[in-house]
């Protein structure tokens, strides 16, 4: 099918796009990738009057690192976190998911503020931010990852406001990532999954690691205490088990919730065994 | 709703158009400019046949708006080839190999793989299915198009020793 008629704007600062978004309101979209947005537009899940597009505003495009911080500008595409040695190097993490996230021509066009703001909680993206403690540039406040998404596809931006870049703490030490998921189909949404970072001193302990689970809950989660249990020295199962132990996954077609639980119990254990295995 | 000029670069030649905003980049090649070897099945970013190179990178074309491509260079499948009714590596391999029955989703493999070996070029075979991912083909049931990248390395190496263009 076609997308229904809207008005199509292409800003090219901030302030613009925030006239647009003030004057619009409720009957505004942002597009920036669209591979989520324009699949709903064709099928008519959902219609806006007013389209703004956002890939020709200045400024919130590209990777910086500064002061300890890699900063991803909200229209950077998702692929190149693969492409640029700086992502692999800062976050490595953030270059071990995206392969992960749909295909790469998807991956081409959609962009990493594109995902963040879609709130999808079976994405890969959330939950690398959760996991990282990343802060999201919003106006001029830097909302930490786990107050930005509050459900499935629903965030705390206002209707007027918008996500200008992702900020994500860069480790030091030895820091590895894993990203383990069950999904059908290379590219599918996952129907479980895990992404883990960790840090390990020169004896091969865990001094610093976060995990994300995906799919778990109506918002990615962030596994606290199963990251404080790996570092207190447990097991790759037992932190697992506490990673998921909280979680509220679906129960649906695709999979029952205590088989999604089973999964992201198997997913967490083989993450933390490829990180925490010595390096050949 | 008002209508917008575009004009962009496709398959090296400079061409206009004025579309609705809602006109997809997919719609104004085989609407607009004739150009209907771009095929159109889910028209929601899943079957990957209508993929076309944007400034060199694959993309679904049936995602993108045409007025968002202003100013961009586009590569179909029919400016793929190395000449006007020439095949390059990729479409002979297809055409070798039998990476094609009924035809309609070629047109979007053979971009998106021609788009891949760059990237790639001598991928493993589960690099392979990997890259081949986000194309669907419901007739060959894949053996046949996986041969073809295959191939397809093969040629494009033997077309660089022999100091030709890909």
């Amino acid at each position: 099918m076609k997308p229904a008629p809207f008005e199509y704007h292409a800003p090219t600062t901030i302030d613009e796009v925030l006239d647009l978004l003030r004057s619009h309101g409720d009957d505004a979209k942002l597009l920036a990738g669209g591979q989520s947005l324009v699949p709903m537009l064709a099928l008519r899940l959902t219609r806006f009057e007013h389209l703004v597009d956002v890939n020709r505003v200045a400024g919130i495009d590209g990777i910086t690192r500064a002061n300890g911080t890699l900063r991803i500008g909200a229209t950077t595409r998702q692929r190149a976190l693969e492409r640029d040695d700086r992502v692999a190097a800062s976050v490595p993490l953030l270059a071990v998911a995206a392969p992960h996230i749909g295909h790469f021509q998807i991956r081409n066009r959609g962009t990493v503020g594109g995902s963040l703001a879609h709130s999808d909680p079976a994405a890969e993206l959330p939950a690398v931010a959760v996991a990282l403690d990343a802060g999201f540039e919003v106006g001029d406040r830097v909302v930490p990852a786990m107050d930005f998404f509050t459900g499935p596809w629903t965030t705390c931006l206002g209707d007027d406001e918008l996500l200008s870049a992702a900020r994500f703490p860069v480790w030091d030490g030895d820091v590895r990532a894993s990203v383990q998921e069950v999904a059908r189909r290379h590219g599918d949404f996952a129907l479980a999954g895990a992404v883990v970072q960790v840090a390990l001193d020169a004896d091969g302990r865990v001094t610093r690691a976060g995990i994300g689970l995906i799919g778990m809950a109506s918002t990615p989660w962030h596994a606290i205490a199963a990251e404080q249990a790996l570092i207190a020295g447990a097991p790759p199962l037992d932190v697992a088990h506490v990673a998921v132990r909280d979680t509220d996954p679906n129960d649906d077609i695709h999979a029952s919730a205590s088989q999604r639980r089973r999964m992201a119990i198997a997913m967490v254990e083989r993450a933390l065994r490829e990180v925490t295995s010595a390096r050949a | 709703m008002h209508e917008h000029d575009v004009e962009l670069t496709v398959n090296g030649e400079q061409r206009r158009g004025r579309v609705e905003a809602r006109t997809t980049l997919a719609d104004f090649l085989r609407d607009h400019l004739g150009l209907t070897g771009t095929h159109l099945a889910c028209e929601h970013g899943v079957c990957g046949a209508c993929t076309v190179l944007v400034d060199g990178d694959a993309v679904r074309s049936c995602l993108l708006f045409a007025v968002q491509s202003d100013g961009a260079q586009v590569t179909t499948i029919e400016g793929i080839g190395p000449a006007p009714g020439e095949l390059g590596p990729v479409q002979r391999a297809f055409m070798e190999c039998h990476g094609l029955q009924c035809g309609f989703c070629t047109a979007g493999l053979v971009v998106s793989v021609t788009a891949f070996l760059d990237e790639h070029p001598s991928p493993d075979p589960s690099a392979i299915i990997d890259g081949l991912s986000g194309n669907l083909c419901r007739c060959t049931g894949y053996q046949g198009i996986v041969a073809a990248v295959r191939r397809a390395t093969e040629l494009r190496r033997e077309s660089h020793a022999a100091g030709g263009a890909a």
